[in-house]
């Protein structure tokens, strides 16, 4: 029996560098818009990549029952793979807010079309953002699907980012970079998170571009 | 029903035992399928919270059988066995499967829920048990709890509020 670690057996110290810079390079430039969007600061936390289990991957967002707002947007082109940005739900009716300058806007129990559909377009800039910066640093083309926005429990969101890799391996690799808006008050105050999770087939991709 | 002793936890792509008075429970399931298999004779039950449809679908091997529907129902089944059920007095339910995001392009990943649903369903027939009740599809995230006590399956989604199959 081979060792169901396998696939991420080969990632040491250096790929894992790589990695981290990639989530650090799309978080900067998903967070610096999102932060012209909404003429707020946004601080960006040390980014982060881990390779853990299944499980730990929804306790790094809150625990798989956590409920949360998230956009996520497939990338396609020269390394596919996933791309998550989770807001709590408090957080996300509050950007909106922010966005629209309007009466206050409820999210998800009763449809607000309009709050909907401002939260798409942030999430469709931010995420642009991200990969753009993304592409431009690896130097690959990619694409992205039109994002697509669920506010429902961590677990049933993020599992959806696992299925390719939980085809070659029992362990995911989280490439996580965490912000805030500086309203919280605590240091370990988390706003929200991007998650990219690449197809395996991509990783080569990223290693391959970056200078190594 | 019974105040349970302890909530026995399922975790993605894993499967547990669970005997009256414990209840067990899987959290957050998306696409994913909550398998429940129960003999309600002897108030045990086996949970399987699975995330493909099947152990073909795995470029390699040796990896952790209870992620995948026909590996887990396998496995399922020999643990209710060493546990005393045989396979005619079991059961079924189920939950989960959704489609979480609506996208445009048609990826095969999109429908990996339903996908789960049918390769849940398919090997269940093969062993002939039947399924008693399922709560499937739809684009909610599903915790379910079973308790092997009363055979209840319980539902909780964050858009839908709660449910008992």
């Amino acid at each position: 029996m081979r060792n169901p670690k396998a696939f991420t057996e080969w990632f040491g110290p250096v790929q894992l560098n790589v990695l981290k810079e990639v989530g650090n390079i799309g978080a900067g430039h998903a967070a610096t818009s999102l932060s012209k969007l909404l003429n707020k600061k946004i601080d960006m936390r040390v980014p982060g990549v881990e390779v853990v289990g299944f499980d730990t991957v929804m306790e790094l967002a809150g625990g798989a029952d956590k409920e949360v707002v998230s956009i996520c947007q497939r990338i396609e082109g020269d390394a596919p793979g996933t791309m998550f940005f989770v807001l709590s739900p408090n957080k996300a009716a509050h950007f909106v807010q922010r966005m629209c300058v309007s009466t206050p806007v409820f999210l998800g129990h009763e449809e607000d079309d309009m709050a909907l559909s401002a939260l798409n377009e942030l999430g469709n800039i931010v995420s642009g953002a991200y990969l753009t910066a993304l592409g431009d640093f690896a130097a690959l083309e990619l694409a992205s699907t039109v994002p697509s926005i669920a506010q429902d429990m961590v677990g049933a969101i993020l599992s959806m980012g696992l299925i390719k890799m939980s085809q070659v391996s029992d362990q995911a690799i989280v490439i996580k970079t965490s912000f805030t808006d500086g309203e919280g008050r605590r240091e370990e105050d988390i706003d929200g998170h991007f998650f990219l999770f690449p197809d395996p087939d991509s990783y080569v991709h990223f290693f391959r571009s970056s200078v190594m | 029903m019974s105040i349970p002793l302890h909530v026995i936890k399922v975790g993605i792509g894993d499967m547990g035992m669970v005997h009256s008075p414990d209840t067990i429970r899987t959290s957050g399931l998306g696409s994913c399928v909550g398998i429940v298999l129960y003999d309600e004779g002897r108030k045990t039950a086996g949970m399987a919270h699975i995330m493909l449809p099947e152990a073909k679908l795995a470029m390699k091997e040796g990896l952790n059988r209870a992620k995948y529907a026909d590996t887990a129902i396998d496995d399922l089944i020999v643990a209710l066995k060493g546990a005393g059920s045989s396979p005619h007095r079991l059961k079924a339910k189920l939950a989960g499967g959704a489609q979480m995001f609506q996208f445009s392009s048609s990826h095969d990943m999109m429908r990996i829920g339903p996908r789960n649903i049918e390769a849940v369903k398919e090997n269940l027939s093969l062993y002939r048990i039947p399924v008693i009740a399922e709560d499937v599809g739809g684009n909610s995230g599903r915790t379910i709890e079973f308790d092997p006590n009363t055979s209840a399956l319980h539902i909780r989604t964050v858009n839908l509020g709660k449910c008992v199959i």
